[in-house]
């Protein structure tokens, strides 16, 4: 146990830079050494509470920036569902691996956990692929898996199984928060930039469609696919620049983000247009850009700094004290992943696969940004994005005139379901 | 008519920094041999150290000109040191071996930016002076691609001067056209190798540093840039500069129209070129023939002979040892046992193209990926059994190797391997965007075992079955007149085709045969994963399996087998239990790279072939 939970933490220390770093380091120490003597110290806990063992994967060396906020995230959780009694009188106790970004590797840790530290379910991955890779194993191995942040629409919909349930909303959703604000625009002109796979491809598809349906009258003048982190930042803005469109639907991300969001700038591709952009409003994407985040951007992301709700001021509080840090996308993520875990054992009242997957179905619980649901229908939660424009802040970027889109209203009926979803 | 220009000048600010990189890398491989992986951490350190220098956390520790070339100058030093304290040591060790280094350095150096640098992206100052964009023809061009314009042909032409009008660079052609000739005629060698890995990592570190005005500086730039350096390299043909000059213009003009017409065809681009450049022009547009890379390790390779019977026995011991393992073993050991044993025969297939048949190939995914690709179709498309698909995968993985054979065995060495690497990055794009047939990225799931062979226990079975039967196949194969030939045409291509060898045809089938084992591979790593995605056809895989070869010993016909094990093993258990398994498995291959330079098996195989000649000799 100490190994799974402490074993790992040095990773996280790292994050802080200048002077900040000792003190977080320290604290970060002191919080590592409770966690340790709460969990593996067992004086808590009485003899019987032997306890529940849950299986977590995600791309922790592949996606450093998304993953170890995620991981304080769920660390936070773990902590804070202990320190209140646990699961059904047990503690919890997370055993994480590390798939390298590979699906392949997913499989392997799965089934490590699986068959050797005997975990009670799956849950975590960040990549669709890796997602969707987890998700299969699942099915053929009758695990419940809990997919955190993979986005892709098939997860739950066109490959979606009876064992998978998806806690972030998918591209679709993301798409149509955007899409309604996008449709309130004056441009017809638009032009797309996304990378060249499947996550960019469904959606620049899902939000054609969706605009399509709000505004007949809008037409596409040109998009560029450049293949993941390697976008030719030039002659890219000047291929859209030349198609003189009014809008940009943007769907790049990370180093590509910044290419295109530098290069853009400088030769005034954003001047006088619109921009709507899938999530760079997050932390994760848009602190990278410091002083050169775009502004007036429509984006979906997390504001951390401003949803005064309480019970985002309570998660944020706990998770400053914790670990002298500000919160990502992924911390919430991360976060509300585990808690998820700990909503369906409860509901389920007893730690077994079929009984755990029947309490999934309609589990309702508390996150960060709002009460979701995972639904019946698609296993799909109900968790939804903040939509907002993008401004510059003492030298940051920060979403302003934000909203929070609940997942639910994106989402699609029964009908539309029995299609999207082939019955298993 | 505007934008065509604005266009081609935005080509050549793109093509400033992959001419940087590659002109160091071409330096460097046409002096040493050296297949430098190592030269995208160069890249991604100049970068680093760039935004350090300039941004620093204690405020600029530089102005941000001298923080550009102060970055390039540490690279510099931290390749100069590369070069003396590991390379230095391994010079003498069987071809390509000092890749497995490198390799290494690679994998130390990324996390080593993640320890020091953290994991978010940084981003770094514009350049002084050259901020904002000039008015041209009536789009904005940014002031700083205009320096970027400019810095190529300066950098190219300095390069030139070096070479032509100093007594260095007079030298280092020399060594770069005939090493030996240049070592015989008293050059110190030492010194000319480090002083050109000084001057290409200082290339790399200058291309990395230049970026920090245009990119965030990320921890995956190593792996964004070294692929498309090598393609520059190869396409403007080994150890030519000036080759490298033409051929990022080339590939940079070609994307920047490219995706005007066909914007996605951003996937594949350069290994279409590079495919195109290699099949007309086999050793790229300006490089001359090559002399032969095995020659320049100085050691004759002992000839394979079958094995001893101590050897034989220690691998049927194996095989009895692994029979008993589902007695004591759990069901994830099995598992585990079962990857390994599966990249096993990847490895032994590739050391059977590598060592035996003699052609270094950087795209052995794609058979293995054919082979766990064409089973997974069969099974989507066609509904088939498991033993149906088993066949489909060998035999389209058998297919693809005589298509991508066809073309390769007109070529040799480096620029082979090169082509092997273009045909497998087209198999990757093909199977990552066709998405009617292969599922794209999100690829094909559902593809489990047959009920019979379901149990973790029975696949185990199966797979030491497979392995074994393919392992007596290709050691017959070895030691038949087939095998014979190819290593004939391995060792003296005129001699072999002097008494009557068909060169091109001996190597063709070698490389089929090498393709089928690699595909029994594949299909057998579909069915224990369950599902297959783009993954098993991109370079990682190819890029395992040279290591597997090199670590084991690319001239032992056990040497795969230990490889990989041993690194099969390190990557599976070291991932469970810390996040920098990268830096762990980097410095224990630079640790076996300096303790056994030729090869584990290579290594104590020569010890106990000495001892039994000893005992032999004794009786």
């Amino acid at each position: 146990m100490s190994k799974a939970i402490n074993g790992r933490r040095t990773a996280s220390g790292t994050q802080q830079t200048g002077t900040l770093s000792m003190l977080t380091r320290r604290d970060f120490l002191t919080a590592g050494a409770a966690t340790l003597a709460m969990t593996a110290g067992g004086s808590r806990w009485s003899a019987a509470a032997e306890p529940i063992r849950i299986g977590e994967i995600n791309s922790y060396s592949g996606l450093p920036a998304f993953t170890l906020p995620y991981r304080n995230g769920w660390q936070l959780a773990v902590e804070e569902i202990n320190a209140a009694g646990g699961v059904l009188g047990r503690p919890l106790e997370v055993i994480s691996r590390d798939d390298g970004g590979k699906p392949g590797d997913a499989v392997t840790a799965a089934n490590e956990l699986l068959s050797r530290e005997k975990v009670a379910l799956l849950v975590g991955t960040f990549f669709s692929h890796v997602g969707l890779a987890v998700a299969d194993f699942a099915n053929q191995k009758k695990v419940l898996f809990v997919a955190a942040e993979p986005l892709s629409d098939a997860l739950t919909w066109e490959k979606g199984n009876r064992y998978t349930f998806r806690l972030r909303p998918n591209v679709s959703m993301q798409a149509g928060m955007l899409a309604e604000e996008a449709a309130k625009l004056k441009a017809k002109r638009w032009a797309s930039i996304a990378p060249n796979y499947e996550y960019g491809q469904s959606a620049v598809a899902a939000f054609k469609r969706l605009m399509a349906a709000r505004r007949p009258d809008i037409e596409w003048v040109a998009e560029q696919w450049p293949a993941l982190g390697k976008l030719d930042p030039g002659p890219t803005v000047q291929v859209l620049a030349e198609a003189k469109p009014e809008a940009i639907f943007n769907v790049t991300f990370a180093a590509d983000l910044t290419k295109f969001v530098r290069e853009g700038q400088t030769r005034g591709l954003f001047k006088d247009r619109e921009v709507v952009s899938l999530l760079t409003g997050e932390p994760e994407y848009l602190d990278p850009l410091a002083a050169e985040a775009p502004i007036g951007w429509i984006v979906t992301g997390y504001p951390w700094y401003e949803i005064d709700t309480p019970r985002h001021q309570a998660f944020l509080a706990a998770y400053q004290a914790r670990f002298s840090d500000y919160p990502r996308l992924g911390s919430v993520v991360g976060y509300a992943a585990m808690k998820s875990v700990a909503a369906i054992i409860t509901r389920a009242g007893k730690v077994d696969t079929e009984l755990m997957v029947e309490a999934a179905k309609g589990v309702t619980l508390e996150t960060p940004f709002d009460e979701i649901m995972y639904r019946s229908l698609d296993h799909q939660s109900t968790l939804g994005a903040y939509v907002g424009r993008t401004a510059l802040r003492d030298g940051k970027g920060v979403m302003v005139n934000w909203r929070y889109a609940d997942g639910a209203a994106y989402l699609p009926g029964a009908a539309e379901v029995a299609k999207l979803r082939p019955a298993r | 008519m505007a934008f065509v220009v604005i266009q081609f000048l935005n080509g050549l600010a793109s093509a400033a920094d992959l001419f940087l990189v590659s002109a160091g890398l071409s330096i460097i491989f046409g002096v040493t041999r050296i297949v430098n992986f190592a030269h995208g951490s160069f890249y991604m350190l100049g970068a680093y150290l760039a935004f350090t220098l300039v941004e620093g956390v204690f405020g600029p520790a530089f102005g941000f000109w001298p923080g550009i070339v102060a970055a390039a100058i540490a690279v510099a030093v931290l390749g100069g040191l590369l070069e003396v304290t590991l390379l230095r040591r391994i010079y003498q060790a069987p071809e390509l071996f000092q890749l497995l280094a490198t390799f290494g350095v690679v994998l130390i150096v990324q996390d080593l930016v993640l320890l020091v640098w953290g994991p978010e992206d940084r981003i770094g100052p514009r350049a002084p002076g050259l901020e904002g964009a000039v008015s041209l023809l009536g789009h904005q061009f940014p002031r700083y691609d205009l320096f970027l314009i400019a810095l190529g042909p300066i950098v190219l032409g300095a390069l030139f001067l070096l070479f032509r009008r100093t007594r260095w660079g007079i030298l280092v052609r020399a060594a770069t056209q005939d090493r030996e000739m240049a070592a015989a005629l008293g050059v110190n060698e030492r010194w000319l190798f480090t002083s050109v890995f000084v001057l290409g990592a200082f290339l790399a570190g200058l291309g990395g540093a230049v970026q920090l005005p245009r990119e965030a500086v990320h921890h995956t730039m190593d792996l964004e840039i070294i692929v498309e350096a090598f393609v520059v390299v190869v396409i403007g043909g080994l150890g030519s500069v000036t080759g490298a000059f033409l051929a990022s213009i080339i590939l940079a003009e070609l994307n920047a129209f490219g995706i005007v017409i066909f914007p996605e065809v951003t996937l594949v681009l350069v290994f279409l070129v590079m495919a195109v450049v290699l099949v007309i022009r086999p050793t790229g547009l300006l490089g001359r023939p090559e002399f032969a890379i095995r020659a320049a390790s100085g050691v004759a390779e002992p000839p394979i002979t079958p094995q001893s019977e101590a050897a034989r026995n220690w691998v049927f011991a194996g095989v009895l040892g692994l029979a008993v393992l589902p007695v004591v073993a759990d069901a994830y050991v099995l598992s585990v046992a079962t990857e390994i044993m599966i990249f096993v025969l990847f490895a032994i297939s590739l050391q059977f193209l590598m060592g035996i048949s003699g052609m270094v190939s950087f795209g052995h995914a794609a058979s293995f990926g054919l082979g766990a690709y064409g089973a997974a179709l069969m099974i989507k498309h066609a509904g088939a059994p498991m033993e149906l698909a088993f066949l489909a995968g060998i035999g389209l993985a058998a297919l693809g190797a005589l298509v991508i054979g066809w073309f390769c065995v007109r070529l040799s060495g480096v620029y082979l391997a090169m082509l092997t690497l273009a045909f497998a990055q087209i198999a990757w794009s093909v199977a990552f965007q066709w998405y009617g047939v292969t599922g794209g990225d999100n690829g094909i799931l559902g593809v489990w075992p047959a009920a019979w062979a379901a149990s973790p226990i029975v696949f185990f079975y199966l797979t030491l079955a497979v392995t074994t039967l393919a392992l007596v196949i290709l050691r017959r194969i070895i030691f038949a007149p087939f095998g014979f030939g190819l290593r004939a045409c391995r060792d003296s291509v005129l001699r072999a085709e002097a008494i009557g060898i068909d060169r091109r045809q001996v190597q063709w089938f070698g490389f089929a045969v090498a393709g089928a084992f690699a595909g029994v591979a594949g299909t057998l790593y579909a069915f224990l994963k369950g599902s297959v995605f783009p993954d098993v056809l991109a370079v990682p895989v190819s890029v395992d399996g040279l290591v597997m070869v090199l670590l084991g010993g690319i001239q032992r016909l056990n040497g795969p087998i230990v490889g990989a094990l041993v690194y099969k093993l390190l990557q599976i258990v070291l991932a469970s239990y810390t996040d920098y398994w990268r830096l762990v498995i980097g410095v224990i291959i630079i640790g076996l790279v300096v303790a056994f330079p030729q090869g584990i098996v290579g290594f104590f195989g020569t010890r106990l072939d000495t001892l039994l000649m000893q005992r032999r000799n004794n009786s």
